[in-house]
């Protein structure tokens, strides 16, 4: 019963930080839906005519055209005063000396001698200020969020309706020149590019040289309609040096030679837009929300009189995706589906038009238009998600609807008098609706809820504490197993009533996320009132954090480096040197303790208090070959490595790319032969592991499965990847065969796979038991016993008896067929009873998983296996099993599995970023495709990109097994030097004991119970820490120019792998008490009275 | 423990201080376009050099107990060239490591070795100097409780600081502000100089601190 309480504990811990993760994801990752609706020529925004020359005309869509080119220049981050005209200093007064001040004297000049020309705005621009962000924003004219939800995550191209597709599809020729982003968003949508590298930040000319080389031909050619140019070169220097160094106003007057050019050669129907796309700080970053980041300068010129009046002092701040719009209706296009900017009204008023009324009634037909589209924009997206609040929807849809009504009545009625009047209600009306629509969606998309992602945070640490702090408390004796977990799950219930009750007697939406995260601290608060009562009254005796010392250092290190972007993105190389650190400081520390050289090794005599009492005293000379094994293994791991996209020098590993991409028959073989050789020796390695320890001849299920599936999955494996790698090369009378194949030999492997796992928890307990009391044997030293035991002091000696026996048994018959011949028949070993069910469970899952990757990544696999076994042994040589009292997993030992766990994950040819996931895992088994079902793929895709943390999670409790399974080598090794009587008989002694094993286990539930859940909550901790470290980097360097890209995502993968190996972890526990279930019945089959 | 050794053990780590301060300077009198971090690979041979020259006078000039019962010069030749033998397996095994610890494998090969060869003479060399070549007290004296000496006390912090003053050093790597000293091995034996200098500073404030607590049975 015991047991099933250290689940529930462990499972209501995971539930805590589940908790915290949603709270903060909910506050930091603000997600929207992306519709891949689009507006189309013949198909109007909303009823009602069209405006005059609407669709009549050639070239104009819902409005008439006013110019047939637009010529975009995007400065990339031109913060607004970086073009604002500078007011001519007082006689007397020095000129503003900052360099990055009144550099672009052309824009000042044309405002000042063609002020109906031109028009400058300060564009505000909504967060993230980043620059594939904010291209996104200018093109969609909507809200771009870190995660478009719907978007195809392998790409960053735009699936959104946008303006460079109303410009492809109606046939207008665009050419790109600049930043390579746009390669990303649009592919394939320019008539003519020219893309120009844009990563390295410190070169600060070859983009805009580029562009120059190509900029005045290409204009002078003609044959464009739009051309787009995207300078870096302000961006980089910003970076690179900030803008107030000179290199800054170098840069600036070279870009307004470039407009100068432009403006000299612009025809009289093209419009010159100058924008930038984010503003910078004062140190030259950007990707925040400051005042400065977010004000970005629009300049509009047109050859031909356009605005009615000049500009005004202080220009008119409107935001920045206003220009899509006005973009789409002047250029006579649709306007882009998703856009909830508004028009801006100067462009459509017309310069000294003839008609008197006739300009205020345009502003008002495109602003009617555009109102028209975002209505059915928010109409389309509020029926297909619950994102935007209900009820002020329906303040906006009667705005809306009133607004329109108004216009029709105006157009059907045009009273002269009193026009002019109405004119401007209705469009005061209609931006009114505008700018209430674009409000609502900024409240519910763009906005970092910081209240959420701090009580995310401090939960996240609170249930962080709590691990720490049980993990303590369990070894102790008075710790209450039962109470434990059931006095959280009431409290949570209570926490998450009472909030829900709150909530809805005072008329809030009630959102899970929050109930979840009441609930939680609900249930935490009497934890945290116990550990606050209990801190003064007993000291705890234990170090409560993390010992020795040098460990904590390692893994305050680890903590501390998800806190750079430098060091997230190297972690690859990082973790495998943290690794690497550690396992040579074990070593180092057996050695410095004594541990590892025998003593006659030491010239002198040990001196001092020579470590006392110690029974394994003996050498641990082969723990420094263990060390070595593992270094060499862990670089051998990291020669499968893909970089990460922020390192062009870095080249990946070849070998990550699947076998079907290689051309050369010779060496596609080889490898072809070094994967199968690594899928055999895995297997190999595993039965004869389980024979070593086994010994084995049980005519279980599971252990015919070892011996008769586990070759079949091998088999089966080997036979598709021969397909896969092949599957062009065959010919074309096979090709349905091999489809078909291709199609069963995974999910025959997967089914293989869960079917051995299911035997195993059927039958988890492979011992021979019917050979037990009958089989003869001439050695034994059974002593008479009979009847029912009747007291715990019988049991204690009976058992271990019982035990001896059948040893002796099985020694017996093995020595038998040895002699007639190969062994037939297997058992499991009682000493191993738990391992050996945990090492089969995890070769099961490691084979589907295995199927999953490329190929030669089961070479990684195999390392991974055998890593895993070097660095067991080595923890193993430093862990004494000490005698009955509290089993206890150092922590070195936890932080290793851990770091192994992230190691792996990089060699398997991973990155924390979604560009880098293997898409192709979805499509193992599934050729076709998987239809309209996405929790399929999504499962497969996980499951490859998440199987280090299953493994090794699952894996978890063999860091608690495998010191009492190395005892049986220690006291095999003594047999072999025999001393003198007296020793020989404390030796025979020892060797009793020690020949238990992982029967020591079961011998003290109690200390085996708490062992588990200690060694649960501390795995908890260190992946929990990890997870707070994420949170609070994303937290605190919200505003990084990283953010985005490197600490988000780190924080969703970080996210994700805790809740698979939580997961993982339950059930590697849950395996380890499946199997104690088991033994316990199978004890009872011999004394039917004996409870457990 | 007496304080007149401590004073010695101060003024020779003073001099091997001097001479790893002396390394980056005297060669700038002879060569043209010295600098530490331009020309590292020279700078490393000749601190190598100066170190290696101070421990060897320092071993004949200050050397505790005169040693050898047999002092035959074969038998010095002998031992010298085990000496040898011994610096170069060492300078060999780090550089092993190193690679095992993610030094690139192919490239960079001669720049690695340098590194090997300076983390060499500051824990290698004065092992040789102070225990000559001898496993057994080499591995008695990095264990608990195996120092017998404020001489090997000493031997034992130096080596350890330079160890980690190397580990150390390679952690600005992977950080991106492009300084021309986070180029490997740069910063490694830049930490690994200044873990030994700081070593050989610390250790006679820290015997002299707990001379009371230190105590050497075979003194």
């Amino acid at each position: 019963m015991q047991k099933v309480f250290v689940l529930v504990f462990l499972a209501w811990v995971s539930f805590l930080f589940y908790a915290g993760i949603a709270l903060f994801t909910s506050g930091f990752l603000l997600t929207r839906l992306e519709l891949t609706n689009y507006s189309s020529c013949q198909e109007p925004p909303g009823p009602g005519p069209l405006p005059r020359g609407g669709r009549g005309e050639p070239g104009a869509c819902w409005m008439a055209s006013r110019f047939s080119r637009v010529v975009l220049v995007l400065i990339d981050a031109l913060r607004f005063d970086f073009a604002q005209p500078q007011v001519s200093p007082m006689p007397g007064e020095p000129p503003a000396s900052l360099p990055f001040l009144g550099k672009l004297g052309t824009l000042q000049r044309i405002l000042e001698m063609q002020p109906h020309h031109a028009w400058l705005y300060r564009a505000q621009v909504d967060p993230p200020t980043t620059t594939m962000q904010r291209l996104k924003a200018l093109t969609t004219g909507s809200l771009p969020t870190f995660i478009d939800a719907g978007s195809n995550f392998a790409s960053h191209s735009i699936v959104e309706d946008n303006l460079i597709r109303q410009l492809t599809s109606a046939g207008r020729r665009v050419v790109f020149m600049g930043d390579d982003t746009w390669k990303d968003l649009f592919p394939g949508a320019f008539s003519r590019a020219f893309f120009f590298p844009s990563f390295n930040v410190r070169d600060l000319h070859t983009v805009d040289n580029g562009i120059l080389d190509h900029l005045y031909p290409t204009m002078e050619s003609g044959d464009w309609d739009v051309l787009i140019a995207h300078f870096l070169g302000v961006d980089h220097c910003g970076h690179k040096h900030g803008p107030h160094h000179p290199e800054m106003a170098k840069k600036l007057s070279q870009m307004d030679q470039v407009i100068q050019g432009l403006v000299d050669r612009l025809k009289n129907d093209t419009l010159l837009v100058v924008a930038g796309d984010h503003g910078m700080t004062m140190n030259g970053d950007h990707g925040g929300d400051s005042e400065l980041e977010v004000s970005a300068a629009l300049f509009l010129y047109s050859p031909v009189a356009l605005f009615p009046n000049p500009l005004p002092e202080e220009p008119e701040v409107i935001p920045q995706i206003s220009l899509v719009p006005t973009l789409a209706l002047l250029l006579g296009l649709p306007i882009p589906f998703g856009n909830i900017g508004e028009v801006m009204t100067e462009p459509f008023a017309g310069y000294k038009d003839s008609q008197p009324h006739s300009s205020p009634l345009t502003q008002a037909s495109a602003l009617h238009l555009n109102a028209q589209q975002v209505s059915r924009f928010l109409h389309t997206y509020s029926a297909a998600t619950q994102d935007l609040q209900v009820k002020e929807l329906q303040q906006l849809q009667s705005l809306f609807s009133k607004a329109s009504a108004d216009y029709h009545q105006l157009l059907q009625s045009p009273r002269q008098a009193e026009a002019e009047a109405a004119l401007q209600a209705v469009i005061a009306e209609l931006q009114q609706f505008l700018r209430g629509a674009r409000a609502m969606c900024i409240e519910s998309w763009a906005q970092f809820s910081l209240a959420r992602m701090a009580g995310g945070a401090a939960l996240l640490a609170a249930a962080c504490c709590l691990c720490l702090w049980a993990s303590q408390w369990t070894t102790s004796p008075g710790f209450p197993f039962c109470r434990l977990p059931l006095m959280p799950v009431a409290w949570c219930l209570a926490g998450a009533v009472l909030c829900a009750g709150l909530l809805a007697t005072t008329g809030l939406k009630l959102e899970p996320v929050v109930l979840v995260a009441v609930a939680a601290v609900g249930s935490l608060l009497p934890f945290l009132w116990e550990a606050w009562a209990g801190w003064g009254a007993r000291r705890p005796q234990a170090a409560l954090l993390p010992t020795p010392g040098p460990v904590l250092l390692l893994l305050l290190i680890r903590w501390a480096a998800f806190f750079s972007d430098s060091f997230v993105i190297a972690e690859a190389r990082a973790t495998p040197f943290l690794l690497g650190s550690l396992i040579l400081l074990l070593v180092a520390q057996l050695h410095w303790e004594g541990r590892l050289l025998p003593p006659k090794l030491l010239g002198v005599p040990r001196l001092g208090p020579s470590t006392p009492t110690s029974p394994s005293q003996h050498s641990n000379m082969h723990a420094l070959g263990l060390g070595v094994g593992l270094l060499f293994c862990t670089r051998l791991a990291g020669l499968f490595h893909r970089c990460p996209e922020e390192t062009p020098v870095c080249r990946s590993s070849p070998w990550l790319s699947p076998l079907a991409s290689m051309v050369g028959g010779q060496a596609k073989n080889l490898w072809y032969g070094a994967c199968v050789g690594a899928l055999v020796t895995l297997l190999a390695a595993v039965r004869f592991w389980l024979r070593r320890y086994g010994n084995l001849k049980s005519p279980e299920p599971p252990v015919l499965f070892v011996r008769w599936g586990l070759p079949l999955m091998v088999l089966g494996t080997v036979a598709y990847w021969a397909l896969a790698s092949g599957v062009d090369e065959a010919p074309p009378r096979l090709r349905a065969l091999v489809a078909g194949a291709s199609t069963l030999l995974p999910r025959a492997v997967a089914g293989l796979a869960a079917s051995g796992l299911m035997l195993l928890l059927w039958r988890p307990v492979t011992v021979l038991g019917k050979a037990g009391p009958s089989a003869p044997r001439t050695r034994t030293v059974l002593t008479p016993f009979s009847g029912p035991p009747t007291s715990q002091a019988d049991l204690d000696y009976v058992v271990p008896q019982i035990y001896r026996h059948m040893q002796d048994v099985f020694r017996g018959q093995v020595e038998r067929t040895s002699a007639q011949g190969p062994l037939t028949v297997a058992a499991y070993q009682l000493g191993s009873v738990y391992s050996a069910a945990m090492v089969t469970a995890l070769t099961l899952l490691a084979f589907p998983l295995l199927l999953l990757h490329a190929e030669r990544i089961s070479l990684v696999f195999l390392l991974l296996f055998l890593q895993s076994f070097l660095l067991l042994h080595l923890l193993a040589a430093g862990i004494p099993v000490t005698t009955p009292g509290p089993f206890t997993v150092p922590w070195q030992a936890i932080s290793a599995w851990v770091l192994m766990a992230t190691q792996t994950f990089y060699s398997t040819g991973h990155q924390p970023v979604f560009p880098a996931i293997h898409w192709q895992a979805a499509f193992v088994g599934f050729p076709e495709g998987h239809g309209s079902s996405t929790w399929l793929p999504a499962l497969l895709v996980g499951a490859n990109t998440f199987a280090s943390h299953l493994l090794f999670a699952v894996g978890c409790p063999l860091l608690l097994l495998w010191p009492f399974l190395c005892e049986s080598q220690g006291s095999q090794k003594r047999r072999q030097t025999p001393g003198n009587e007296a020793e020989a008989r404390v030796r025979l002694k020892e060797e009793e004991e020690e020949a238990l094993m992982e029967m020591r286990l079961r011998d003290s539930p109690h200390h085996f119970s708490a062992a588990l859940l200690q060694l649960g909550l501390k795995y908890l901790f260190v992946l929990g820490v990890q997870i707070l470290a994420c949170a609070l980097a994303a937290f605190i360097l919200r505003r990084h120019l990283m953010v985005w890209k490197v600490f988000a995502p780190k924080f969703i993968f970080e996210a994700v792998g805790f809740i698979v190996s939580s997961v993982g972890l339950l059930l590697g526990i849950a395996l380890v008490m499946r199997v104690d279930g088991a033994v316990s019945s199978w004890f009872k089959q011999f004394w039917p009275s004996r409870g457990n | 423990m007496k304080d007149p050794d401590i004073k010695r053990l101060l003024y020779a780590h003073l001099l091997c201080i001097f001479s790893v301060i002396l390394s980056t300077f005297i060669p700038s009198i002879f060569l043209e376009n010295f600098s530490i971090l331009e020309t590292h690979l020279t700078w490393l041979c000749v601190c190598s050099a100066f170190v290696t020259a101070v421990n060897l006078v320092l071993y004949l000039v200050v050397k505790p107990k005169t040693p050898s019962k047999r002092s035959s010069l074969s038998h010095k030749v002998a031992r010298f060239l085990k000496c040898c033998i011994y610096f170069l397996i060492s300078c060999f095994g780090f550089h092993v490591i190193f690679v095992l610890y993610g030094a690139p494998l192919i490239e960079l090969v001669l720049e690695t070795f340098l590194f090997a060869v300076i983390l060499s003479t500051f824990t290698t060399v004065p092992c040789l100097c102070l225990l000559g070549p001898n496993i057994r007290a080499w591995l008695r004296v990095f264990s608990r409780n195996g120092v017998t000496s404020i001489w090997e006390n000493s031997l034992q912090i130096t080596t350890i600081s330079s160890i980690v003053g190397a580990w150390l050093g390679a952690f600005p790597i992977p950080l991106d502000w492009e300084r021309p000293w986070q180029v490997w091995p740069i910063s490694c034996t830049l930490g690994a100089t200044f873990g030994y200098v700081a070593g050989l500073a610390i250790s006679p404030l820290w015997i002299y601190w707990n001379r009371k607590q230190l105590t050497y049975k075979n003194n």
